[in-house]
């Protein structure tokens, strides 16, 4: 009974949805108030109904309903309490539920600061929102519903999840995630409102912006938990592979960075009009494009659901309206948008073009490695895979520019900067960190590109402190209450500046400094590895209360003082026969010590793998601050006065 | 000429549109291996059968396949008939417990009959991260000289297994 409620309830929001795509837009053209005002709750309502059938498919799983088929699919009796929750997105239909679900709650997020906005702009911005809702509410009822049922064969049990979804990285990390890609669709309604209003002004960027902060940050943060998980659950010292899917999900990444700054600058000085729309569609179109990936089976990937051409041709249609429609008003609209303001070449403007135009080569790098495999075989020219090889030489120059100048835009100032005040501090910057990077590298035997990333790092960190003393230091008031005053915005963006060195050198230092070796050891043998000593003191037999562990005890010594023991085992599970290898691992904050225990060679020797990685916390270390940052800005007092006030 | 522009964006979308619609339903399974023309790369394992560890030294020198699978992956359930066909046919297979539970697959084994000449267990898939594995069924085809000359990812089936015999020389 209560399946077929949450069916029901889905249908119900598609209506809904249907209504609020249709109803403030026909009392926009009518000017019509009462229309417009409708809005408002046609959201509160869709959104409403979508939870009640989300908060019903929870309820089937926790209660084990295996005569719903998603949940015989993917869920079983046995499954603690978390996982069977979880399991609600471990496939298709569900996941899918959970993001049309994370939709109409940003959905309602707009509708309940519509104040900030004038009049006529929100219930317009709802409305886009609202065709958004239909595609993808239709989407799931038409080829992906997850109400279906099994009668009257009931399973006894359901199938189980897949082992490797077994895992708190992703009870948490597709919803983050999603956060983060439907985020995008709230800055798409703001651009595509604008173009159906014709008011290109820079009104709509001061309005998108909290929004597109917002949703970045939750990229930011679900982007730095996948490659966590993939860390520490496939224990192989890898942090990032150039899988399709986690391109997918970069790609918006780059985009929607760009599309950050490009905001700003339309803010504040009312250029790159019509650029900082199409880069809003773009953005959104990424993550409608990551979706069609996953979900259509064009691509091999390890995160892949199983391959439907139906879905695939509902996607692809989906995005032909979506995005074809999008770009369809933005040719006949941007062509109105003229800028009159110009800037200098030293000014603030030209150092975030440049970074608008390095983002966007970045994406269309990672966009091209991705499709270039299907374009190839769509040409019928056979099957190619591109790998890490190209991503990792075509990619790291291009990022590494773009960190220079990332360093310099807010040193400007906007419109024109005096070339020589900029100069001074740039050589001094460049001459401290080129010194400090060159005794590093000179000290610890790294080569150029470690060499040349650290600058980069040492010349970002200069320069943003250096601009944030200059902030405080003008003027009589004394630093600490001119720190107070600088917003909140600017705070986020030496936040998440910061966030992008501390991953650099992560990313630096983990691969020119870790040391991954697989041996032979018997207790009482030491091995040096980086710089650690390791010893393996000793085994034994260690009772646990349902298995029996072969327990080894490790000694790491850094220049003769134990640093740490770690205690990797092997556990036997007598009652299920079964054997299941515990890996230990010392996190720190400059290194990763992890020793797992292979298989036993003979009566003493063991086959034991060591890794040390270097600074490899640093990597999502970063990925948090800059969460931190965009939350920051998202925050700034200024988004939250009212229209007109 | 300035308008056209404006339809660029539009162009490059269809463009790849298209792409995209030719795709679909395509058998994205079928990607070569990176390994092929390589020799299959070191390992030691334990077999699932006797415990006993198996090195590189230990493959057959006849053509073989090595074949990854789980008793957690949906779609090995559908290859497993077909691979007793094949082990009763004569073809040497090795198969590789990938990413899985000792006492799960014995019951499977148990279950479903054993198509295969040896089991070698990669409880971390680490052998999987090796060979390139992207997941389960994956299946090499080694030729008698160690050499991997062919990668199928999928279930293999009586419409694909021709042209994968073709491989084993």
């Amino acid at each position: 009974m209560f399946p077929e409620i949450g069916q029901f309830s889905l249908i119900l929001s598609l209506f809904f949805a249907l209504s609020l795509a249709l109803v403030p837009l026909i009392g926009y053209w009518k000017s019509n108030k009462l229309l417009l005002e409708a809005a408002r709750p046609l959201t509160f309502i869709m959104s409403a109904l979508v939870l009640l059938s989300f908060v019903i498919l929870s309820l089937s799983f926790l209660s084990d309903d295996f005569s719903v088929l998603y949940v015989a699919q993917n869920s079983n009796s046995q499954l603690p309490i978390w996982y069977k929750f979880s399991a609600l997105w471990g496939g298709h239909e569900g996941s899918l539920l959970l993001w049309v679900l994370i939709l109409s709650g940003w959905c309602s997020a707009v509708a309940l600061k519509i104040k900030t906005l004038p009049e006529a702009v929100g219930p317009v911005v709802l409305s886009v929102l609202g065709v958004v809702s239909v595609g993808f509410l239709s989407f799931l009822l038409f080829t992906s519903s997850p109400f279906a049922r099994l009668l009257p064969d009931v399973p006894l049990d359901g199938g189980d999840l897949n082992p490797l979804l077994q895992d708190f990285g992703l009870i948490v990390h597709p919803p983050v995630l999603y956060m983060g890609y439907v985020g995008f669709s709230v800055a798409f309604a703001f651009a595509v409102s604008a173009l159906i209003t014709g008011n290109l002004n820079a009104s709509w960027a001061r309005w998108a912006r909290p929004w597109t902060a917002a949703s970045w940050a939750f990229l930011t943060l679900g982007i730095t938990l996948g490659s966590w998980w993939a860390y520490y659950e496939l224990g192989w010292g890898g942090w990032w592979f150039w899988d399709p899917v986690e391109n997918a999900s970069f790609m918006p990444w780059l985009a929607g960075t760009a599309l950050l700054h490009s905001l700003a600058v339309t803010e504040k000085r009312g250029v790159f009009k019509s650029w900082t729309v199409l880069l809003a569609i773009f953005t959104f179109s990424l993550s409608l494009l990551g979706a069609f990936l996953v979900r259509s089976g064009v691509l091999t990937s390890v995160h892949s659901f199983a391959a439907d051409p139906t879905r695939g041709i509902f996607i692809l249609i989906l995005l032909l309206v979506l995005v074809g429609g999008s770009l369809l008003l933005y040719a006949i609209r941007a062509v109105e948008v003229r800028s009159t303001v110009s800037f200098g070449v030293t000014g603030r403007e030209a150092w975030l073009l440049l970074n608008n135009i390095l983002l966007t080569v970045l994406t269309f790098t990672v966009l091209l490695g991705t499709l270039y495999p299907l374009v190839f075989d769509a040409l019928g020219l056979g099957k190619i895979s591109v790998g890490a090889p190209y991503f990792n030489s075509v990619f790291t120059p291009i990022a590494l520019l773009l960190m220079v100048f990332m360093a310099v835009g807010p040193l400007s100032k906007w419109h024109h900067t005096k070339f020589s005040v900029l100069f001074k501090v740039c050589s001094v910057a460049a001459l401290g960190a080129t010194l400090l990077a060159g005794l590093v590298a000179y000290f610890y035997e790294f080569g150029f590109i470690a060499g040349l990333s650290l600058a980069v790092a040492f010349w970002v960190v200069f320069l943003s402190f250096s601009d944030w003393f200059e902030k405080v230091s003008a003027g009589t008031k004394g630093i600490i209450p001119r720190a107070r005053q600088l917003p909140r915005n600017y705070y986020g963006m030496l936040l998440a500046h910061l966030g992008m060195v501390v991953t650099l050198v992560g990313i630096v230092l983990v691969s020119v400094n870790s040391d991954e070796s697989m041996l032979r050891l018997s207790p009482g043998d030491k091995v040096t590895i980086a710089g650690y000593e390791f010893r393996f003191d000793q085994m034994e037999q260690v009772k646990g209360p349902n298995y029996v562990s072969s327990k080894g005890q490790f000694t790491a010594y850094k220049a003769g003082k134990a640093v740490a023991v770690l205690h990797p085992e092997k556990r036997f599970f007598s009652t299920r026969q079964q054997v299941m290898t515990e890996a230990a691992l010392d996190a720190g904050f400059t290194r990763d010590l992890y020793v797992s225990m292979g298989e036993r060679l003979d009566d003493s020797a063991w086959s034991i793998r060591i890794y040390v990685k270097s600074f490899v916390r640093w990597i999502w270390l970063g990925g948090l601050m800059m969460m931190a940052g965009g939350l920051l800005a998202a925050l700034d007092k200024r988004y939250r006065k009212r229209a007109g006030v | 000429m300035r308008k056209l522009l404006f339809f660029l964006p539009l162009a490059a979308f269809l463009i790849l549109a298209v792409v995209f619609y030719l795709q679909i339903g395509k058998d994205a399974q079928y990607m070569p291996s990176a390994l092929v023309g390589k020799k299959v790369p070191d390992f030691t394992l334990v077999s699932l059968q006797d415990d006993f560890v198996y090195m590189h030294d230990d493959l057959p020198n006849t053509p073989y396949l090595i074949n990854f699978w789980g008793t957690w992956c949906p779609a090995c359930h559908i290859e497993h008939p077909f691979l007793i066909e094949l082990a009763n046919a004569g073809v040497p297979i090795i198969g590789i417990d990938y990413k899985d539970e000792k006492a799960l697959a014995e019951q499977w084994l148990e279950q479903k009959g054993n198509p295969y000449q040896v089991i070698l267990m990669d409880e971390m898939g680490s052998f999987g991260v090796d060979m390139g594995v992207t997941g389960a069924p994956e299946t090499f085809v080694v030729d008698g000289s160690g050499m991997i000359v062919y990668r199928h990812q999928g279930v293999i089936n009586a419409e694909n297994w021709p042209e994968i015999k073709g491989y084993m020389k």
